[in-house]
This record gives structure tokens, sequence and C-alpha cells, in this order.
């Protein structure tokens, strides 16, 4: 955007003329950039350093220690599946509906007054803190309709709530206001001339959304899913909250369950192998990379610094590969124009 | 003019095309499915704020205004909320007495000091991004920028206890300091400060993103035509510039609060964790004495969430930062207004 900028007449010593003022508050903003580019460099190096020193591949395929003896000990194969797990849930649930909702939004958005509740709905999911979306979460999911998503201690009590699919459905809503952004943002952005074309081949809406709209809006909808699938990613609150942030995914199999049953109407999956324990497992605690990172700083209780530091470094990368994906995506959407009638 | 290009309804007892199934959808039933889907969020979302305020109402009903006070004599926040976890099974004898005024002022004292360091900070790189930075310098930046809005909390919070407390309690905490709040507090270096120099860093490049986009959008007319007037480039921002996208800075702020209110990871582990109220007629002390905002509190109080009159406390904890989540989404869609006249996009 270096256009839109103001021609450089003077050339390299052209602040040299100006009064002091303004030539302090340019000094501020050479401070400010400067700033920025070296707490940036001072994280990453600093997580680098103490990452790389932890990390091995016994850490990355063996799994943690078990109980509250083993904290600390053993690797981190666990977080990292509950990290895929979790957002394997959330993005799988956000991406659809909230193309289902910025769909609506752009093309069909009647009547008025619904479209502008669902906006503002949207927006308010948005800004509200993760925090309070996990222990309303808890609030749900520890009701008989949803007892089926998570385990119980024994049949009497309610429900745990606390589980692989109750997280993972709280985890979609932090995600969704990014995808319904991005996604109608590039419907939007889609000229009416193609619509009309579209029309005129005698096509329908629905077909002209399925075959022209959202196959040019690809772009855009993936973008607002990479942007969504790293919030998930980095989200702590939830996982400490709704899904038990043990070090371990519980139960792995049926008889090592330690609520030793299944409850309710999925008791016919336990016998199946492969789905029983897959389900069980969706339906049990786990943890996630932010979760160990927490768990094992001093604040929580595992207090193996090590550990947090490896977990905070393979979560890092990940966060940045996710936001180089992001890059890439809009890289390619720069290179597709409208032409102008 | 404008023309409606709806299909026209298929006359009543008109065959169906041929393999019409097959091709998908008729319009009304796409309609009808996209807008179910958007109706249950929607109903999804309100069931959230009206079940999470049902769920308050008996904390807010037993205190009243109170609930916002200062905790009477010598009683803590702290010493408020053991009294409710511990309080009798029976309904009759549950404990709700609760004055959070030492949470809320620490909500607003690490907020309010990020925001307003944040927002100076913000508004000084996005000038120098959009107007001063070499191309080079730029083409780091931005990446620079979307990676720090992007890092998880919990890594800052996890820089924050292990670099950043140890140095506080290091480097500032002296024995004196210590000594003259023996008894009171434990003074260690999680405090006010790294709380506010974390959320800082947190939210500026939020805002940068916000302000950077609008300083763009000013159209270039105007940039020059000051520039003619003889304006240098540091003017032409500060008396042009900045001076149209103020509604952009307001939305910035906005975004950049909510962001701050609800950050409850980091602020556990980095505030100190304790329900005390800073008294900035301490000095320097102020800085170092230990907070915790009401998002923290939830996090630390995760434990006791199923038990009656405890969970409806927590819960009045949620409601309050819902209702700031409302207010400043609506504050933010206030100030956008203004923008959309020039055609800036936040």
């Amino acid at each position: 955007m270096a256009a839109a900028r103001l021609g450089r007449t003077s050339g390299r010593g052209e602040s040299a003329s100006w009064p002091l003022v303004d030539r302090i508050a340019l000094g501020l903003c050479w401070a400010a950039g400067l700033a920025l580019c070296l707490t940036a460099a001072a994280i990453i190096l600093y997580m680098m350093f103490q990452g790389l020193q932890q990390l091995s591949i016994s850490l990355l395929f063996e799994r943690p220690g078990e109980g509250s003896a083993g904290a600390g000990q053993g690797g981190l194969l666990d977080p990292i599946v509950g990290t895929v797990i979790v957002a394997a849930i959330g993005t799988a649930i956000a991406l659809p509906l909230g193309l289902a909702i910025a769909v609506w939004l752009s093309e069909y958005a009647r009547p008025f007054w619904l479209a502008r509740s669902v906006e503002s709905g949207v927006e308010m999911v948005a800004g509200t803190p993760s925090v309070v979306l996990a222990i309303f979460g808890l609030l749900v999911f520890t009701t008989e309709p949803f007892a089926f998503l998570s385990l119980k201690v024994n049949p009497e009590v309610e429900p745990l709530g606390r589980s692989f699919v109750t997280s993972g459905t709280m985890m979609s809503l932090i995600a969704l206001p990014l995808v319904v952004g991005a996604s109608r943002e590039a419907l939007q952005a889609i000229p009416r001339t193609v619509r009309e074309a579209s029309y005129a081949l005698g096509k329908t809406k629905a077909a002209t959304i399925r075959r022209v709209l959202v196959p040019a809006s690809r772009r855009g909808i993936a973008t607002g899913g990479v942007l969504g699938l790293g919030r998930i990613v980095g989200d702590t609150a939830i996982i400490v909250i709704l899904l038990g942030a043990t070090t371990r995914l519980t139960p792995t199999l049926k008889g090592e369950s330690p609520y030793g049953f299944l409850s309710g109407p999925m008791d016919f999956l336990s016998g199946v192998p492969l789905i029983g324990p897959l389900v069980e497992t969706l339906r049990g605690n786990g943890g996630t990379l932010t979760s160990s990172v927490f768990e094992n700083s001093p604040a929580g209780e595992g207090n193996a610094a090590g550990k947090a530091y490896a977990a905070a470094f393979i979560l890092l990368l990940l966060v940045v590969l996710l936001n180089y994906a992001v890059d890439l995506i809009a890289r390619g959407r720069k290179e597709r124009t409208w032409t102008p009638t | 003019m404008t023309v409606s290009y709806r299909q026209p309804a298929r006359p009543q007892g008109a065959p169906a095309t041929p393999g019409a199934r097959r091709r998908g959808w008729s319009d009304q039933r796409a309609e009808r499915v996209l807008g179910a889907l958007a109706v249950t969020v929607l109903v999804f979302i309100v069931g959230m704020v009206i079940f999470v305020f049902a769920n308050a109402w008996p904390s807010f009903r037993e205190n009243g205004l109170a609930w916002f006070a200062d905790p009477p004599g010598d009683l803590t926040v702290d010493q408020q909320i053991f009294d409710i976890f511990n309080s009798p099974a029976r309904e009759e004898f549950w404990e709700y007495g609760l004055n959070t005024w030492p949470l809320l002022w620490g909500t607003f004292l690490s907020t309010a000091g990020a925001v307003v360091f944040g927002v100076v900070f913000a508004v000084l790189a996005a000038v120098f991004i959009v107007e001063f930075a070499p191309p080079a310098v730029n083409k780091v930046l931005e990446p620079v920028v979307r990676l720090l809005a992007a890092v998880p909390s919990v890594i800052y919070g996890l820089i924050g206890i292990l670099v950043l407390v140890p140095l506080v309690d290091r480097v500032l905490v002296t024995d004196a300091i210590k000594d003259s709040v023996a008894g009171v507090l434990t003074i260690d270096g999680s405090s006010l400060l790294v709380a506010v120099v974390i959320l800082t860093v947190m939210i500026s490049p939020i805002m940068i993103a916000i302000i950077v986009d609008a300083l763009r959008g000013i159209p270039r007319a105007w940039t020059e035509g000051a520039a003619a007037l003889g304006a240098n480039r540091w003017r032409v921002m500060w008396t042009v510039s900045l001076r149209a996208s103020r509604p952009a800075i307001i939305a910035a702020v906005v975004l950049a609060s909510a962001r701050a209110i609800g950050e409850a990871i980091m602020l556990s582990m980095v505030a100190g964790s304790s329900g005390f109220a800073p008294n900035p007629l301490d000095g320097f002390l102020f800085f170092l004495e230990p907070i915790r905002p009401y998002a923290a509190t939830i996090v630390d109080n995760r434990e006791g969430l199923t038990v009656a009159p405890f969970g409806d406390t927590i819960y009045a904890f949620a409601a309050v930062l819902l209702v700031s989540a409302l207010f400043l989404s609506l504050a933010g869609w206030a100030a956008k207004q203004p923008l959309k006249r020039y055609g800036v996009q936040v």
C-alpha cells in the first residue's frame, strides 16, 4: 500500500527541517515500530530457546505420566491428540454452521429484523469471553437432555458435563464469528453481475449459491476456517473448565475406565471395537496443549517448567503455521479479480 | 433501477422438472433450512444470556447493589467466597454475602491500564506502519502484528509467570517493601504491573490492525491536500489522517477492552490471584500489589461450579462479564457508524 503514502520530495534528510515536536513524534513512531519487532522477536526467540532444549522425538510420541504422581513426567502425546480432537470437533461444527449463517445473511436475510438479530447475536458471541462460554457450557451439558455427551461418575448424580464433545461444541462458538465474518465478506465481494449471469442461465437461487457463489468465495471461507482453528487451538479457559484439563485422555478402553461403565443411550456402542473406545474417549475428559502449558506452569499443579515450555513451543509452532496458511490463502485471493462489466 | 431476480414460483400443480430432486434444493427449502440454522444459533445465544442471568440472580438478589461495594470491616472478598463455598447444605442456610469491589477495581485497573498504554502505542505504531516505515521493515511488521495477535494467551501467561514475575520480584521488590506489608499481603512479583504490561502486549496488535486499516482508508486527496498546504508528513497524519480515523480508534479501544476484560487464564497466572484492591495512595507499592479480575476469579474457582450457592456466585461474575461485553459491542457498533460515511471498512 506504499502508493497511498505522500510523495517523498526531499529524500532522506527531510525531517531535519521539521519543528522539534514533530521530530520527537517521528522518533516515537520509530520507537513504537521497533518495540513491536523487538517484542515479537524476544517472544519467539525465547520460546525457541526454551522449547528446543526440551523437544525430542519421545516427547511427541510418549504418553504423559499417570495421575498426580506422574504429573510432569513422560511425553505430550495425549495433549497433542487432545488438541487435534477438540480442533476437529470445533471446526467441523463452526465451518458449516458459519457458512450457512453467512449465506443466509448475505443472500436471503429476510425478515430484516431477524437478520439484524442474528447479526448482533454473532457479534455478541465474538465479544463474549471464553470463560463465560465455558461455564455456560457446563450449565447446559450437565442437564439431562445432553447427558449422553459426557460420562457420569455414577448413575444417580448429574452428568459430569466435561468431555471432548461438549468442549468442542463450545469451542465452535468462538470460531463461529470469524467464519461468518470472513465468508460474508467474500460473498459480498462477488459482484451482482455474477449472480445475474447465473440467473440468466436459468439457475435457481439455491443452485447459484451452491454452484457459483460458494465456490467463488472458497478462499474467504477457508480464511475464516483457519482463523477460527487458530482461536480454538489457542483457547485455554474452555479446556480448563469444560474438558477437565487432565494430563491423559480418560478413559481409553472400557475395562480401564475410571468410571467403570457407560451410561445412557450409547451403551450399545461400547462393545463395538474401535468405535466403542472412540466414542468413550470423545465422551471422556482430557487435555490439550494449552491446558498442559497451564497445568505444568507454576500456576497449575504439575509445576514442571520444562514441560510447559515444550508444550508452549509446539503450540506456538502450530499458531505460526496457521498464520502462514492464512497468508497463503490470502495471497492466492489477490490474483482473483472480478472484471467490471 | 433495481430488478428482483427471485425466481417466479412454479405454478400450482405443474410437474417438477425431471431430475429436479437431483439438482438440489428448491429456493424455498434452501432459504428455510439456512434461516433455521441461523435462528438456532440465535436461540442458543439468547438462551446463554438468559441461563447465565437466571443462575446469577440469587447472588444479586441477596446482596443488592452492595454486590459491587467494598467488603465491610475486616472481611475480605476471598474470605466471603470461601464462606460461600463452605455454606451449609440446607437451602435456608445458604450463604450469599458478597461484596466484590476489589475484583471490580482489579478488572478496571488492569483493563484501563492496558488500554491507555496500548492505544498510545498502537496509534504510534500504526502511523509508523502506514507512513514512515521503509518497505523492507513493513514486510516484517505486518506478519509480526498478526502473529502477536494470534499468540495464545496461555503462552503470554507462561512468559509472564516464568520470566517477568521473577524479574520484578528480583529487581523491584526489596525486602523493605516485603516487610512493610508482612502479614497483610504477599508481594512476590505477581502484580498489577506485570498484568498491565502483558495485557498491553496482548491487546495492542488488535488495535494496530484496526487503526492501520482506517488510516489506509483515508482518501488520498485529503492527505495530499494537507501536504500541498505545507504540512509535513507527521503533521498530515496528526491533523488529517488520525483525526479522520477517530471513530476507528474508538472502535479499536472498545474491541481491545472487550478482550482485556474477558482475559482469564493469563491474568490468573500473573496477577497474583488475590482479591485485593490496590490503593493508589500507596505510591510505588501500588503497582506491585496483586489483583484478581472477575474473569480470573471464575477460572480460579472452577472446581466448585456445581455447588449451588457457590455456583450462583460464579455465574454472577459471568453475568457481569456478559453485560460488559454487551455494552462494549453496542459501543463498538455506535463508534463504527461515522466511519461508514467515508466508506471505511472496520
